[in-house]
């Protein structure tokens, strides 16, 4: 099923720590259609400034409900939390290729996904995980510092493996996330069945996409980039790949590491 | 005093009968198949398809976009399939739709290649005109062709001989004088202008002290360049008689309003695509208001119809 563009209630916009925002919207389009690894495409307010639309990573989505995860950084993001419930934003959405599932027929024990995510790159892994929760998935996530290590009790809540990985040793492994994959799959007995889904900055992504490749694991990578339609049509949010630029709205934002050049 | 129910929107551009003004700009529709899931294609006046070249084009390198105050910037560089595989692959699908199909062409490093691709595209029944893309700002020229008013008018008159379909040439803003270059696309037998390409422009990231784009400037789109399209087309329709499509930073129905007003037959709906792929079908409901409620029976009571200030 396509996207739709519709008038989404707001149901709760709440700051919960810093400057990280839940937002949740009516939309039972949506919700229906959602796939982990895609996206909406978000008008924050009715004014020519901020004039485009602003792509949010969708966190979940259950029965009429879809809920999205922002850090207030920049202009658009601060106008979107200075919205109310009860209020509607133009939405278009669900945008873009999400995630493929990993294979069935994995043999008892095997794992069969790592999770690594960088920063607000936990946002599409938490969708992920919810529906690959059987599958018993590991997850990483890594940041620079202990307070920046976002979603680790939801991932648990999944009743996932969670590994922190900060830059400054203030909790769990001492080191980027990269590193701690590295270590994880030279402790794992085999790599066979194995995926890696990753999310975060363009670096952590380039090494993970490397590691991957090193191992001979599938990797499926889910990049981010300005947009400026974010359906496809003005080919402004391209990625070097194997076969010339392909659109990370349209095509992606969810890649095969193998397939990037970058 | 009794309104009237239904009012005339259909107007003629050359040979070619549209049942409304509204178009969509080039480069920022596609080949119109990603906007299927949002509107009903076949209400479009016409649909300018995205610039196509000889031979396929990469484009320019990323990052391509950047927002600016109530703007956009945008270096695409023109990426494109090339003639063959358009015809080939996206033709078809725009040919179903039942509506004029205005096919943008582009020359990269020899105007002769706008000579091939007008006489290639001029046996294709199902495309309706060819819009001469000969002011995009991205291809890192010295000069463009719309640059120059004998440049113009030559490349013109080449492409005149080689179709009888209808000739629209999209001129750039970043000229001395608009209307002297207007004139040399009329006298060379172009049947309307379109006015006007995206103006040259360039945003810096000043923490990184590096150009916002890849290719370091770009095309200045979006309701920041209004105000300079509509005095542009008020400039080209005090000198010209053919009809001059709008366009530049149209949003909605009222910022559409200023373009037929300053002299525009037609008008095109660009950036406003990517924010609200609705802009093109509102702004032909609310034209149909619009006359309405004025008491105007037909786009002619409309076009051009600027006074002076009263007082």
């Amino acid at each position: 099923m396509g996207p739709g563009q519709i008038k989404a209630k707001i149901i709760s916009n709440k700051r919960f720590k810093d400057n990280y925002w839940h937002l949740e919207l009516e939309s039972r389009l949506i919700s229906g259609r959602a796939l982990p690894g895609q996206f909406v495409n978000i008008k924050v307010s009715d004014d020519v400034e901020p004039l485009l639309r602003r792509p949010l990573s969708i966190h979940s989505a259950n029965g009429s409900r879809v809920r999205l995860f922002y850090e207030a950084l920049g202009m658009g993001t601060r106008v979107l939390s200075n919205r109310v419930p009860g209020e509607f934003l133009d939405v278009i959405g669900p945008l873009g290729n999400g995630f493929s599932l990993p294979g069935k027929g994995q043999g008892p024990g095997c794992q069969a996904a790592i999770l690594v995510a960088g920063g607000m790159g936990v946002v599409p892994l938490i969708f992920l995980a919810k529906k690959i929760r059987s599958s018993r998935p590991l997850v990483l996530i890594g940041a620079r510092t202990k307070n920046k290590i976002l979603c680790a009790p939801e991932f648990k809540a999944l009743g996932t493996a969670v590994k922190i990985a900060t830059d400054d040793g203030s909790l769990g492994f001492k080191g980027r996330v990269t590193e701690l994959l590295g270590q994880v799959l030279r402790e794992a007995k085999s790599a066979k069945g194995l995926s890696i889904y990753a999310c975060g900055p363009r670096p952590m992504l380039k090494a993970v996409g490397k590691i991957a490749c090193e191992n001979n694991i599938d990797s499926q990578l889910s990049l981010e980039e300005h947009m400026a339609c974010g359906i496809g049509a003005c080919l402004g949010c391209v990625v070097a790949t194997q076969s010339g630029y392909r659109r990370v709205c349209k095509d992606g934002p969810v890649f095969s590491g193998k397939e990037l050049t970058w | 005093m009794v309104k009237q129910v239904k009012p005339d929107l259909s107007v003629r551009i050359g040979k070619l009968e549209l049942k409304n003004p509204v178009m969509v700009a080039s480069g920022t529709f596609g080949y119109a198949e990603e906007f299927a899931p949002f509107i009903d294609l076949k209400e479009l006046g016409a649909i300018v398809t995205k610039t196509i070249t000889v031979r396929p084009r990469l484009g320019n390198i990323p990052p391509r976009t950047c927002e600016t105050p109530a703007g956009m910037l945008n270096s695409i560089g023109l990426e494109n399939p090339g003639i063959d595989k358009f015809i080939g692959e996206k033709l078809p699908f725009l040919k179903k739709l039942g509506i004029p199909v205005i096919v943008s062409i582009a020359s990269i490093d020899d105007p002769e290649e706008f000579t091939a691709l007008a006489r290639q595209l001029d046996k294709i029944e199902g495309v309706s005109a060819l819009e001469l893309n000969i002011s995009c700002p991205n291809l890192h020229k010295d000069k463009l062709i719309s640059q120059d008013a004998k440049d113009t008018f030559e490349l013109v008159s080449l492409v005149r001989k080689l179709t009888g379909k209808c000739l629209i040439t999209k001129l750039s803003p970043n000229v001395t004088s608009i209307s002297e270059i207007a004139l040399a696309a009329e006298r060379a037998g172009s049947d309307a202008v379109a006015l006007i390409n995206t103006l040259g422009a360039m945003s810096i990231d000043v923490d990184k002290r590096e150009p916002k784009i890849g290719s370091w400037s770009g095309g200045l789109s979006g309701p920041a360049i209004r105000p300079v399209a509509v005095k542009m087309v008020w400039e080209a329709h005090n000198k010209i008689k053919i009809p001059i499509i709008g366009m530049g930073g149209i949003m909605d129905i009222q910022s559409s309003l200023e373009f037929f007003i300053a002299g525009a037959s037609a008008i095109s709906v660009g950036t406003a695509n990517f924010i609200n792929p609705r802009a093109s079908v509102e702004i032909i409901s609310g034209l149909k208001t619009y006359l309405v409620d004025n008491n105007i029976r037909d786009l002619s009571g409309l076009i051009g119809s600027l006074k002076a200030c009263e007082n």
